[in-house]
């Protein structure tokens, strides 16, 4: 396997990888943000920044985004790093002065003190969710307007009638300002103010997820007979009991 | 103003030679010609109605001349410009012309005279730089200096506005005629790799800011092996104050074109397009007309000049916005996607437009290909600086008395550029700081006036070349009132993607916006100083990388100034309204009453010949008075100085 140097030390990498990736997988650590492993480059927080001293163009370098090489040699800590990522830190703090992941990083990273700018709905503006929303959702989330003024966005503001109520965006959101409200047989989910239906197991009650996913599954892996309508656990148990010879009458 | 009549394509060196006949036919016709500067900064002059009274007034007296519109020759500052040309004699430059001199105009021309009035200058002949030929026009008028003797033209050497003001830019036959298509007839008769070699051997760097070598960024490109790449012509130009590009666009677009085809042959591209601003509608209006010339004629689109070249280009309009300039930004545009950058490697040469292969050259970069080409990388190496070859086009503009564009070899000092060429700053003031670069570059005080423009020089000074801007500042420019302006732009073009950028550059307004307004505190010099280092360290693109150059740069030079707004609550050029105190020296006031007349406020009290008083209650601190004041009685102040 290839190497590169990481604070002085040989660390392995496989091609294609970044050198967040390598860094990671050699046991070192740097903070990251906007990152996510399943989302590609982005490189928008700039926490996860490293000094180039050899093998490109020197100077500081979001490793998340930049890719592993063999002559590449990094540090994660010079004071270079270290007070740059302590003004990101601060600027993003300014931003989010009530974000936990934030505070808890700039305990152990130390932040620049910036006059807080009230306002802000929390949110860093990272960009996982609108990504997250791009690959696995509906893509109705996006950015709009630029600078200061930028956020984070629905179609016209307006809820999204494409939302699937996948989660996805709550899941990837490392300051947790996506909230997600359950409600007598659907979900919220905020600050988007999509709504949608759940579906239910017809054995078990349970719910087995959006009804519109539910739908669109049912679509291009269609389940017929006794196995539809049911909820992963109720069709395992089910197909166990189809194997076994049982004629099972849905209750 | 277009040209019909194009009979056949052009397939051979012959029927090239037919092209540039007709050119030259058109450019020294057996009758006078009259061309009128019709760029965008003529037209904002008045150009368009000049052109009308000159064409009125040849009907009128039934001369025979040939009136045409042409590009900016370069002397924004006294246009409209209008040349004549008659058989056998010098041209002559007029400028500041009128309506009401198109009538004594033609008749001086009738009667084979020139018109004193408005005549700034002859050239006795012209060179075209191409093909090195030199064609003499005539004895210069007795009375009448040379053109080249001004002291704007003086120390220019005009090589990627070789053609700009003086052929008609609807013409692709005066384009021939100036040389233009030849190098493109010689490149595609040899090997790509030798072009790419003279292009390295030139020393050509990017004049789209970053200056990267253009030789290296085409041999990448054409390495990178794909069977469809793309070249893509820059002309996106959002620096305030810079329009060198749009200069070129709308005075010369075959060059760029001729450029770009040339690019192709040595990339392997086929597809090319011209990303223009949507602010410059001349300019793609002027540059689409040369497409549809070059592809009815044959010089794109399949097998050109039959080398079996395939390659033909579109226009793109310019998402509005400063960052689309910026490559990965530009290219998301392209795509459809919001103009935002994406970080680098991969290099667009690598995986740029639709993952393809693209090479991003600026406008200038492409105008200067064909003369590299036509002349070979030794001739252009031969001008300039041992890093920084050739020249560079600059926008001069701001206090200085001749704004326009000039371009001068690398390595031309400051000094010759804004008190030689450009006249110093108007109104006998002193020059106080020259801003390079535009947003992304700094100041540099009238203490460096012998610095050589050159990368690595303005690198040093804390500024950068940037695409060639260059704004003069005089006495009455404050500095962190400059530094507050180019951060506005900044903060409001950053996309907001990174965090630096988007926070950082907003954080540094709000600073300068307190010291400006009298509030600033003595920690906030460091927190500007670590800000704009970090900004600069950490941002994602170009655009974060060298947004704070105008902070630093002053920060470094204009210290003084910062320190006396924050300390003294004053501004020393009273350019600061919240810390400014206007006052009248009873001692030298005669009582004329002029402040009081100019006054917008009703602010100065007091009547007859007594000494005025002004009221700081109604004072607006405009400096109205100051301005008018002949007794020089008015003086300004800084609020927290003695005696404010
Ligand atoms: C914020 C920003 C704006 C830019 N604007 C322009 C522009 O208007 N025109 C241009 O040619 N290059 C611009 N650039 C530089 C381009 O990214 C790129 O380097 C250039 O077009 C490459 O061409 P060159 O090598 O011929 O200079 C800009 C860069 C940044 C970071
Ligand atoms: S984690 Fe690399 S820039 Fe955000």
């Amino acid at each position: 396997m290839p190497e590169m140097i990481i604070n002085g030390l040989a660390v392995n990498f496989r091609s294609g990888e970044t050198v967040l990736q390598a860094a990671l997988a050699g046991g070192i650590h740097i903070p990251a943000l906007c990152h996510h492993p399943g989302l590609g480059h982005f490189g928008s927080c700039r926490l996860c920044l490293v000094e180039i001293l050899a093998g490109g163009r020197p100077g500081l370098a979001a490793s998340c985004s930049l890719p592993a090489s063999e002559d590449l040699v990094v540090e994660t800590g010079t004071e270079r790093v270290v007070r740059a990522r302590r003004v990101v830190l601060g600027l993003l703090l300014a931003r989010c002065p009530d974000a936990k992941p934030l505070l808890e990083l700039a305990e152990n990273l130390g932040a620049v003190k910036f006059t807080p700018r009230p306002g802000d709905p929390g949110c860093i503006l990272c960009g996982r969710c609108v990504r997250a929303c791009r690959a696995v959702g509906a893509n109705v989330i996006g950015f709009a307007w630029r600078g200061r003024d930028r956020r984070v966005a629905v179609p016209f503001d307006q809820p999204p009638a494409d939302c699937l109520g996948c989660r996805a965006c709550e899941q990837v959101c490392p300051v947790n300002v996506i909230k997600v409200v359950e409600d007598r047989g659907r979900i919220r989910i905020f600050p988007w103010q999509s709504e949608i239906e759940m579906a239910y197991c017809r054995n078990c009650g349970a719910a087995i997820g959006p009804g519109v996913q539910a739908g669109r599954l049912q679509k291009r892996f269609p389940v017929e007979g006794p196995l539809s309508g049911l909820c992963p656990a109720c069709r395992r148990r089910f197909q166990a009991a189809l194997a076994g010879g049982l004629v099972i009458q849905p209750t | 103003m277009t040209e019909g009549g194009i009979k056949h394509r052009v397939e051979s060196g012959r029927d090239l030679q037919a092209l540039e006949k007709k050119g030259l036919e058109l450019l020294y016709p057996g009758r006078p010609r009259i061309a009128v500067a019709m760029a965008s900064c003529g037209r904002a002059a008045g150009s368009g109605r000049i052109y009308e009274s000159i064409g009125d007034e040849l009907e009128r007296r039934g001369l025979d001349a040939s009136l045409v519109p042409a590009g900016c020759p370069g002397l924004c500052s006294r246009e409209p410009l209008v040349t004549v040309l008659e058989p056998g004699k010098a041209r002559i430059y007029y400028s500041g012309v009128q309506p009401a001199d198109a009538g004594p105009l033609v008749s001086a021309l009738a009667g084979g005279e020139v018109y004193q009035k408005r005549a700034l200058g002859a050239e006795v002949e012209d060179r075209l730089v191409v093909t090195g030929r030199q064609i003499d026009l005539g004895p210069p008028p007795g009375n009448l200096g040379l053109l080249a003797d001004l002291d704007f033209y003086r120390p220019q050497v005009r090589l990627a506005t070789r053609n700009c003001g003086c052929i008609n830019p609807f013409s692709i036959h005066e384009y021939a005629a100036r040389g233009g298509y030849r190098a493109l007839a010689e490149a595609l008769a040899g090997d790509p790799s030798g072009i790419i070699a003279e292009i390295k051997k030139s020393g050509l760097r990017g004049r789209g800011g970053a200056g990267f070598p253009t030789g290296l960024k085409w041999e990448i490109t054409a390495g990178s092996g794909h069977d469809e790449k793309y070249i893509i012509c820059n002309g996106d130009e959002g620096d305030p104050g810079a329009y060198m590009d749009r200069s070129i666009l709308e005075g010369d677009p075959h060059s760029v074109l001729e450029g770009m085809i040339i690019g192709a042959y040595c990339m392997g591209a086929r597809h090319g397009i011209i990303y223009v601003r949507a602010e410059y509608p001349l300019a793609i209006k002027t540059v689409g007309h040369a497409i549809a010339q070059a592809r009815e004629l044959g010089l794109l689109g399949e097998n050109i000049l039959n080398s079996g070249l395939s390659f033909d280009v579109e226009v793109v309009m310019g998402a509005g916005a400063f960052v689309c300039g910026e490559e990965t930004a530009l290219i998301a545009s392209i795509e459809g996607h919001p103009g935002e950058p994406r970080p680098r490697p991969p290099y667009p040469a690598r995986q740029g437009l639709w993952g393809k292969p693209t090479c991003i050259n600026n406008v200038e970069t492409l105008a200067n290909i064909p003369l590299i080409a036509g002349r070979g990388g030794d001739w252009y190496a031969g001008l300039g600086t041992a890093g920084s070859r050739g020249t560079k086009v600059f926008a001069l503009v701001g206090k200085v008395k001749n704004s326009g564009l000039v371009e001068v070899p690398m390595g031309t000092t400051i000094g010759d550029i804004v008190l030689g060429a450009g006249g110093g700053p108007d109104g006998g003031r002193k020059l106080k700081a020259v801003q390079t670069g535009g947003p992304s570059g700094g100041c540099i005080p009238a203490s460096l006036v012998d610095l050589p423009v050159d990368y690595e020089s303005l690198t040093g000074a804390g500024t950068i070349m940037g695409s060639g801007g260059m704004v003069v500042m005089d006495e009455s420019v404050c500095m962190v009132d400059m530094a507050r302006y180019f951060m506005t732009f900044a903060a409001g073009e950053s996309c907001g993607k990174c965090t630096p950028c988007r926070e950082g550059t907003a954080e540094i307004l709000d600073i300068l916006d307190r010291i400006t307004q009298g509030g600033g505190r003595p920690e906030d010099l460091d927190t500007l100083d670590e800000l704009s280092r970090v900004v600069k360290d950490a941002s994602l693109c170009g655009l974060g990388q060298t947004a704070t150059n105008p902070v630093l740069s002053t920060l470094r030079y204009f210290r003084s100034e910062y320190e006396a707004h924050i300390k003294d609550k004053h501004c020393p050029a009273g350019v600061c309204r919240n810390l400014t105190v206007y006052r009248i020296n009873p001692e030298l006031c005669i009582g004329c009453g002029l402040c009081a007349e100019e006054c917008p406020g009703g602010a100065i009290l007091g009547r007859d010949d007594q000494p005025r008083v002004i009221s700081q209650e109604s004072c607006t601190r405009c400096g109205a008075c100051y301005r008018i004041c002949p007794q020089e009685a008015i003086f300004f102040t800084g609020r927290g100085m003695p005696g404010a």
